[in-house]
């Protein structure tokens, strides 16, 4: 995305007839268990969209002219109807970019993939070795990624996107990341850690340092558009000069999310009840949301820039991004929690953590989480496990099948 | 961007590239390319004007004619559709 002109920006800012990038994630089933999963997955609700209702929501996205939709979850290649409703929205002008850990990427399916324009596809991977990858994603998510990714190079599937979440322990592998990409044919994409969902349980001990986001600064800058950052790091641009990018916070504005039960949301980030905008089973559907929401009308409005308004970096920041401020317990209109100026880490300081919101919803596992080292862990436990274990212990679901029962990912 | 770009031919025949889709908005529109897939933008209702008329027009040099364009605006204009021609949001019609 390239956007130059700060008129057009401030245009955005007020909202436009249906977003640029909406993230629609399909089912809260996953066969992995991410320690810092944005939407705390892993079990299917009993209340996810059906196959007819996603397909009422596709109707929706063609009559407003979404042109694609981030496709998540979870692991949204598990729900049975997946393929039937990637084929549905690309028959409606509707482009499809889904993320997935790779387990379902076949040669078969690649090929299928390469032959579509109108799809595109992202595979996270969030360590540039086994072992920094698997610490974070668990045991084996190495290899099915860099599996799927050969599928997907040898079926012709030029430019699909390696997608990384920064994190202390990846830092360092920002070129070896991009090595990798370069050996599929495939773009390199990095995003911001944020500690939402099962992230803030993790957040502390995973998102990466002061130092670390500066020596990112400058090595995004040296790669400019050939790396993609989702427009994450926007926050950065308070180092000086902006990154490409609308470099905007553009909640409720251009972006928004669909949670697998049909909930919409103004980020992906902020699954909860403070930032929920309604329902598409509503009468009004998504369109209805999108355009009359009171939450999104109140994000529509000029923001108020609280304590950060005195500060020469805010016009370039912005104050950052709302959701890191929300779970790390800062206030939506004070500094960041990751702020270059370090005002985030002062305000981290005194602000009370353990009365910090919660995330609303948790479809984690019931089983033990992933487990963790990066060798620096002599007891063996992982990251956050104390917080971890307090929100496991979530109320029974009518609905805990695995949706992955008897699925074995192809060997080799 | 090419030296092809930096004149653009108001005189030859213009058309929306087959793979992009328009969205108009109150400063104009939105275009996404499928093939490319990237975003661009149109920053006035009346450039949507011209965009929109390139299809059914003789000529770019037409299609800002129905536009209401006056000569004295034409080069901004011509500047515009020279970069989307760049970013193939519009491409000739003899090359489809």
């Amino acid at each position: 995305m390239t956007v130059t002109a700060p008129s057009l920006v401030q245009e955005f800012r007020f909202g436009l007839e249906a977003p640029i990038c909406l993230t629609w994630e399909l089912t809260y089933a996953c066969n992995l268990s991410c320690v810092h999963c944005l939407s705390s997955s892993g079990r299917r609700d009993p209340a996810e969209l059906t196959t007819a209702e996603c397909k009422r929501v596709i109707d929706e996205l063609e009559r407003m002219q979404v042109f694609y939709v981030n496709i998540g979850g979870g692991e949204p290649t598990v729900r049975p109807d997946f393929w039937e409703l990637v084929d549905y929205a690309t028959a409606h002008h509707v482009g499809v970019k889904f993320s997935t850990n790779g387990v379902k990427i076949t040669p078969d399916v690649a090929r299928r993939l390469a032959g579509s324009d109108y799809i595109d596809v992202q595979i996270s991977l969030d360590g540039a070795t086994a072992e920094v990858n698997d610490a974070v994603r668990g045991r084996g998510s190495f290899a099915t990624a860099m599996r799927a990714m050969q599928h997907l190079a040898d079926a012709g599937f030029a430019g699909f996107k390696i997608s990384v979440v920064m994190t202390r322990q990846n830092a360092g592998q920002l070129d070896a990341f991009k090595v990798i990409a370069d050996r599929f044919g495939a773009q390199l994409r990095i995003t911001r850690l944020r500690p939402s969902g099962r992230g803030a349980d993790v957040w502390d001990e995973l998102h990466p340092t002061a130092a670390q986001q500066r020596e990112l600064y400058d090595w995004l800058m040296a790669h400019g558009e050939n790396v993609l950052t989702g427009d994450s790091f926007f926050h950065l641009a308070g180092y000086g000069q902006e990154l490409p990018g609308l470099n905007m916070c553009g909640a409720g504005r251009v972006v928004c999310l669909i949670d697998p039960v049909g909930d919409v949301y103004a980020c992906p980030f902020a699954i909860h009840d403070a930032f929920l905008a309604g329902n598409v089973r509503g009468s009004g559907g998504f369109a209805g949301v999108w355009r009359d929401s009171e939450l999104f009308a109140d994000l529509r409005r000029p923001q108020s820039g609280g304590a950060c308004t005195s500060c020469s970096a805010f016009d370039a920041c912005q104050g950052g991004c709302m959701a890191a401020k929300f779970f790390t317990g800062l206030p939506l209109d004070g500094p960041d929690p990751e702020c270059v100026r370090g005002f985030g880490e002062a305000a981290l300081a005194t602000a009370d953590s353990a009365g910090a919101p919660r995330p609303s919803g948790d479809h984690s596992h019931r089983r033990a989480p992933v487990p963790i080292s990066i060798g620096r862990r002599p007891d063996g436990s992982g990251f956050g496990e104390a917080s971890r274990r307090e929100s496991r212990s979530v109320p029974d679901r009518a609905c805990d099948q695995s949706p992955l029962a008897g699925f074995r990912p192809e060997a080799g | 961007m090419s030296t092809k770009t930096l004149g653009f031919d108001l005189d030859s025949a213009w058309r929306l590239h087959p793979q992009v889709s328009v969205r108009p908005e109150r400063f104009g529109a939105l275009l996404y390319h499928f093939g490319t897939r990237r975003l661009s933008f149109l920053k006035s209702p009346a450039l949507l004007t011209v965009v929109s008329s390139l299809d059914s027009e003789p000529s770019a040099r037409a299609a800002c004619a129905v536009a209401g364009i006056g000569a004295a605006e034409l080069p901004v204009y011509a500047r515009a559709l020279a970069t989307l021609a760049a970013s193939q949001m519009i491409c000739r019609k003899t090359t489809q």
